[in-house]
């Protein structure tokens, strides 16, 4: 009903009543279907305010268009000389402030709901990378879970080598799984730029800010896999680092957190392992695609004037502690971040030690866990 | 009115316009490659330089010759005072912007990254606290202090508005020994205010190891009291050409907007100073 | 306001005939004339307009269809954001400063204005800036891809572009700082006697106040690209966290600048529009002096109501009911304004030239806009739109319809005393409406995108954007080559066409009016005499 208020609102200004048979998802008029309760009140808030406006639209170009067309020297209509009216002009003062003050009152109070994070069931932090999320279960039921998600539709679907999906673009490898009925306090911080979560289902949209942590809550009220993208342009691939919420009962939600302690468990890398260099390699080939081809690409070549090539670069060719304190600690003012927060000792041996052996480069070593541990004091 | 009067001045077509233009650009092109470590950027921007002092010389004699030549009236003297007011307050908007992020840094951003979201997940043992370099600055500094160099200095600039003052009183009763003996005392006072700050920034940069680079304290610092002290040096410049000037026999008792300009610019970084000294030195 | 006992001496007289003025390209170059120096804004101007829109329709190209086509997403950031840098710096601002170079000292009884060396400089600084805007798309690392809004730390991030783009900037502020003194010297000092300021025609107030506020927010934008700079090459760190700044910061001092941009941009439009609805309407302005408090009111506001850029920045909840509550007020002296156009229409004598058709285009749709605007303001709404297509299609609204349909009408009104020459009235019509339709085309349905969740600056989107995003750019297609018909009727109308009168309109009025078309060189030698 509301759905059909706002597009009613919308059409009656510009008469493009030719769309309103078309309600299909493809042409679709107004916000995605709320799934909390505060997205609800949103979309009702939008509703209404497009009712007012409309009225007044209508009003006052109903008033210009009659005068447009009785007012016309073509019909013969000579032109008054008034140009004053001290009370209409206080009317039209008066009036639209009282219909703001009308309008405002019902904002303020969603404004307020909007923000009072307290009393969580659930504190999940997320970071923004670019170009990907990493989550943090901090507090509640799965605490300790930490994972990163990365965009999932394969590169021939966006190049147009391959037909698209039909999430195109909103797809990830791993979704933030949450219960449904509970109170989910989220923060939000970032690792290098600014990035926003938005999630438009979910009625969320916060920006995460680097060095700084923010706050903001939803409590999903059905099950559902919610989708939504980064809104903050945060470089080259903004576009392309969805966010995917999946919902689920509280029964699924403590089996999903089971499952997850367990893969966990099973993933840990054994601290007093030497690797081999093949070991290392193919290791690293996997963190490297996960991490680095945004920017250094899948070639090792780079994108000239903005990311370096590793393949043929003389940090990668040279000191091995040089490649990896650039990958631990990044290059402060430039998109290089440091690695070393996201990566454990073993990934960046790893990355370190494929960028030395893959395409041209041919050190034919390897860095070892033991030495990323040391060289991260 | 009189015919006269009422007719404005408009100045002929002039190249110096478009040679300022290219000062600029030379200017901008050159900062441009050299901060991007291009060899001859510095050149660029030197030649740039070049131009635009050349075209400063240029356009301000012509003004000046325009000016003494009594093509001036009361009109063009009134749009004079407008365009140097507003002028000012377009500067004072400038120092605006940098006042609002040393507030801004003070009374928020500081504090925030202290709070107990940031101390848990990002900055554990920061504490909040005014002088301050940031969560990641592990070295130790010492904030620069108010009650030395910085306290001299206000006493010299705030007396410099006064013998500026003085020498304007000489100048409207066309007293010309007393003009140039207090505008002579000006200058020499802003000089003197100029090496003091060169004194305590060495100063600063070798005993207190507080540098542009130490956190946002810093960068308040250096960038408040650095562009403050860049528009003392333009001050000085502008009052020394006036000295050039009175020596050569300019201005009369009635008609000298061009000191008085200069005279509300070195008041205007006076005001400045007092409040530097306030918030950055003293609170 | 009729002028009496107008002397207007057509050849130069002794005071002025002297020395050698210099013909060709140097008289471009060294002229002191503002209508010469008008002529060149506008000029530069409309070729920013062409550059600008090429970048908008290869951003609109891409957008097509989903997936990339022609693009890398890094072009795709350079050009949205020399797109958003160069129309609102290059195209605008400077369309309606040449507007104030031609009319203001004609408008007030003046020879010309006040400093007419130094609004020479004013003009000849832009080129450089657009020089260094546009060459940014050639240097390595290419031009800023942060947005034209250039947060931090993304455009630490950036190579030499981002520096070509903050000299740039820099000059611009210098080139409008300038201007600006100009224009409210030339307005407070140079008016024929009897010219009041309750007498002063609608768009020399309106540039009176955005003078001001230009003055007062471009050294605000100037300290903020120079803190981004000593950020990027001089290790500060006011917009680091780790030294103990914050980027947010800049966000804060950038739309301390930005909002009252956006009324630096709306309200000389308010000025011309206000001059062609009267003429057209044969009936003078309603309410000149609540006009003239609207002005003056938005312009105050607009410094207190920054922050509603920034509602998910994580602000706390007092601002962002402040922001919100200051925002929403700005409707009021808006809403005044729109009342008092229609009300000049009620019981006119209308006819529809072209002019006329551009202002009621203008006043229908930046309406239009300004609800999208209010819709943006309510705090919690904004959060799911912040960012979206919506706020593109709201920007476009105000901006393109308002700003630039606003141009357009009075480069059809002043057309006829600028050149001598009538313009072609039927092209102009034409240009009215393929312009009127194609522009709604091309944004109303990103209302629909922004509400269904599409976010902006992204080069590629979701399956079920595709739909609007076609309409989309057709619409911008068929608005972008409907300019190059503005083109033509313009440049028709400088060669030749039926001869204009002094008075081309018949319920124009203002001092502009008296002198003959084209005017000559010198507007006024002796100040006409208002009775
Ligand atoms: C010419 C330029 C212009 C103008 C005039 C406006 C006018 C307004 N703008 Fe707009 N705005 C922009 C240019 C402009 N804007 C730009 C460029 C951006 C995006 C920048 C970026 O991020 O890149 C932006 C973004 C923007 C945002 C941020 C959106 C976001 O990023 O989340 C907001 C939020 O409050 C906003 C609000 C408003 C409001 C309330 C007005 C009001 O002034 C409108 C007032 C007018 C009316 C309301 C209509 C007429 C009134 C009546 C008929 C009276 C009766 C009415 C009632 C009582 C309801 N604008
Ligand atoms: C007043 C300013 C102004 C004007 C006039 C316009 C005009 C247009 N804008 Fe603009 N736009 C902005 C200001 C403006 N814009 C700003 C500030 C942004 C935000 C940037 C940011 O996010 O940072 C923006 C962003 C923006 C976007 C969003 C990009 C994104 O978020 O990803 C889009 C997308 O459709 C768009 C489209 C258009 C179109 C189609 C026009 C059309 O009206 C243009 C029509 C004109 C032409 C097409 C020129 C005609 C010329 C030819 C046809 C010939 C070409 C030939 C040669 C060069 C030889 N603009
Ligand atoms: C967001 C983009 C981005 C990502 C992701 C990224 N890098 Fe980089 N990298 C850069 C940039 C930009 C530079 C250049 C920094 C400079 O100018 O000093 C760089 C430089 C380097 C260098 C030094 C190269 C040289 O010749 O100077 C190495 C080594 C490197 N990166 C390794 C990695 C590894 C390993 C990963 C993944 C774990 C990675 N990078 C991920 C952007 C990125
Ligand atoms: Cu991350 Cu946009
Ligand atoms: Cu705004």
């Amino acid at each position: 009903m509301t759905s059909k208020a706002s597009s009613m609102a919308g059409l009656a200004g510009l008469g493009l009543s030719l769309y309103s048979g078309l309600s299909q998802a493809a042409w679709e008029l107004t916000f995605q279907k709320p799934a909390t309760r505060l997205g609800q009140e949103i979309f009702s808030l939008h509703d209404w305010m497009m009712v007012i406006i409309t009225i007044i639209f209508v009003g006052v170009f109903g008033v210009m268009f009659y005068s447009v067309y009785a007012h016309r020297k073509s019909r013969g209509h000579k032109a008054a000389q008034f140009h004053e009216n001290t009370l209409v002009e206080i009317v039209w003062t008066v009036v639209p402030l009282v219909i703001l003050i009308l309008m405002v009152i019902p904002v303020t109070g969603t404004v307020l709901a909007m923000r009072d994070t307290s009393n969580p069931d659930l504190t999940i932090k997320t970071t923004g990378y670019q170009w990907k999320w990493g989550y943090d279960y901090i507090k509640g039921e799965g605490e300790g879970i930490r994972f990163i998600a990365t965009l999932a539709t394969p590169p021939e679907q966006i190049n147009g080598k391959a037909p698209k999906g039909e999430h195109y673009l909103l797809e990830t490898d791993r979704h933030l799984v949450v219960p449904v009925g509970k109170k989910i306090r989220l923060l939000t911080t970032a690792n290098d730029v600014i990035h926003a979560w938005w999630v438009p289902a979910l009625a969320v949209k916060q920006d995460a800010i680097p060095g700084f942590v923010r706050d903001t809550w939803f409590k999903v009220e059905q099950e559902g896999i919610y989708r939504g993208q980064c809104a903050e342009l945060c470089g080259k691939d903004h576009g392309y680092m969805p966010i995917v919420v999946e919902a689920v009962s509280a029964e699924k939600y403590s089996k999903w957190v089971e499952e997850q302690k367990k893969l966990m468990a099973a993933a840990a890398d054994d601290p007093n392992k030497t690797w081999t260099l093949d070991e290392l390699k193919s290791r690293g080939e996997k963190v490297y695609a996960a991490n680095c081809v945004a920017c250094h690409q899948a070639t090792g070549k780079g994108v000239p004037g903005t990311f370096p090539a590793l393949d043929g670069s003389k940090v990668v060719m040279g000191p091995k502690d040089v490649q990896i304190g650039t990958v631990l600690n990044g290059r402060p003012g430039t998109a290089m971040a440091a690695f070393g927060k996201q990566l454990s000792d073993v990934e960046i041996a790893a990355v370190v030690t494929y960028t030395r052996n893959a395409w041209g480069n041919k050190a034919a070593d390897m860095a070892q866990p033991g030495e990323i541990k040391a060289a991260r004091k | 009115m009189n015919q006269q009067a009422s007719r404005y001045f408009v100045p002929e077509p002039s190249h110096w316009p478009v040679v300022g233009s290219t000062a600029l650009f030379l200017m901008a092109t050159g900062a441009v490659l050299w901060i991007n470590k291009v060899a001859f950027g510095p050149y660029v921007l030197l030649a740039g330089f070049a131009v635009l002092v050349f075209m400063l010389f240029g356009w301000f004699g012509t003004v000046i010759r325009e000016s003494e030549g009594g093509k001036y009236n009361a009109r063009v003297d009134a749009s004079f005072r407008w365009s140097m007011s507003w002028f000012i307050f377009s500067e004072v908007m400038f120092f605006a912007a940098f006042f609002g992020a040393l507030f801004y840094v003070r009374v928020l951003s500081v504090p925030d990254l202290a709070g107990l979201e940031h101390q848990q997940f990002l900055y554990p043992g920061f504490g909040s606290q005014w002088p301050s370099a940031g969560p990641a600055f592990k070295e130790h500094f010492s904030p620069m202090g108010a009650w030395g160099i910085p306290a001299i200095n206000t006493l010299l600039l705030l007396s410099s508005g006064a013998t500026l003052t003085v020498a304007h009183w000489g100048l409207l009763k066309n007293n010309r020994g007393q003009l140039k003996l207090w505008l002579a005392a000006t200058i020499l006072l802003g000089l003197t205010f100029l090496s003091l700050q060169a004194y305590e920034y060495v100063h600063a940069y070798q005993e207190l190891n507080l540098k542009l680079t130490t956190g946002i304290y810093g960068t308040t610092f250096f960038m408040l009291t650095g562009f403050h002290g860049l528009h003392v040096t333009l001050g000085a410049t502008m009052l020394i050409v006036i000295l050039f000037r009175v020596l050569a026999g300019h201005f009369k008792p009635e008609h000298h907007f061009a000191f008085e300009a200069v005279a509300w610019y070195w008041h205007f970084v006076d005001v400045v100073w007092l409040l530097l000294f306030i918030f950055v030195y003293w609170m | 306001m009729e002028a009496a006992n107008v002397h207007v001496h057509g050849a130069h007289d002794a005071a002025h005939g002297h020395g050698h003025h210099p013909t060709g390209l140097m008289r471009w170059v060294t002229t002191t004339n503002h209508k010469d120096i008008g002529t060149m804004y506008l000029w530069f101007s409309f070729a920013m307009f062409m550059v600008g829109g090429a970048m908008a329709l290869i951003i609109r190209a891409e957008l097509f269809q989903p997936g990339l086509q022609y693009v890398s997403p890094e072009f795709f950031n350079q050009m949205i954001t020399l797109h958003g840098l160069i129309m609102v710096f290059g195209a605008i601002m400077p369309a309606f400063v040449g507007f104030a170079n031609w009319m203001i000292p004609m408008m007030i009884g003046a020879p010309d204005m006040a400093f007419a060396r130094m609004n020479n400089w004013s003009f000849w600084l832009l080129p450089p800036a657009g020089i260094l805007l546009t060459a940014s798309m050639f240097v390595t690392g290419g031009a800023a891809g942060t947005g034209w809004t250039l947060y931090p730390p993304l455009s630490v991030q950036m190579g030499m572009g981002m520096d070509m783009a903050i000299f740039a900037v820099h000059i611009l502020g210098m080139s409008s700082i300038m201007g600006s003194i100009n224009i409210i010297t030339t307005i407070l000092n140079m008016r024929a006697p009897g010219m009041t300021l309750m007498r002063l025609p609608m768009f020399c107030w309106t540039w009176l106040v955005t003078a001001y506020l230009l003055i007062a927010v471009m050294p605000v934008l100037a300290g903020a690209v120079t803190m981004i700079l000593t950020d990027r090459h001089f290790g500060t760190s006011f917009f680091n966290a780790a030294g103990g700044g914050d980027p947010v910061m800049f966000q804060h001092i950038f739309w301390f600048f930005g909002h009252p941009e956006v009324y630096i941009i709306a309200l000389p439009a308010f000025g011309v529009i206000s001059h062609v609805i009267p003429a057209f309407a044969r009936k003078p302005i309603f309410g000149y002096t609540s006009m003239v408090y609207a002005i003056a009111s938005i312009a105050l506001i607009s410094f207190i109501v920054w922050a509603h850029h920034m509602y998910v920045v994580g602000m706390p909840v007092a601002g962002q009911l402040y922001f919100m509550y200051a925002t929403m007020l700005i409707a009021v002296p808006t809403g005044v304004k729109v009342f008092n156009w229609v009300a000049t229409m009620w019981r006119g004598s209308m006819t529809f030239e072209t002019p006329m058709l551009f202002a009621i285009g203008f006043l229908f749709l930046f309406t239009i806009g300004g609800f999208t605007g209010l819709v943006l303001s309510m705090t919690s709404v904004d959060v799911q739109l912040q960012d979206t297509y919506y706020v593109v299609a709201h920007f476009h609204y105000v901006m393109v319809a308002g700003a630039l349909y606003s141009a357009f009408a009075g480069v059809y009104y002043w057309l006829p005393k600028w050149t001598g020459h009538m313009y072609d009235e039927t092209l102009g019509k034409w240009h009215f409406w393929l312009s009127f339709i194609s522009f709604n085309a091309a944004f109303f349905p990103q209302h629909f995108l922004g509400l269904a969740g599409m976010p902006r600056r992204i080069p590629d989107y979701a399956l079920q954007f595709t739909d609007f995003n076609q309409v989309s750019t057709y619409g911008a297609f068929v608005f972008g080559l409907s300019q190059l018909l503005f083109l033509y009727v313009v440049l028709k109308t400088i060669r030749g066409g039926e001869k204009a009168a002094d008075k081309p309109w018949e319920g124009a009025t203002g001092l502009e009016w008296t002198l003959p078309s084209p005017p000559p060189h010198h507007s006024f030698e002796e100040p006409p005499i208002l009775k």
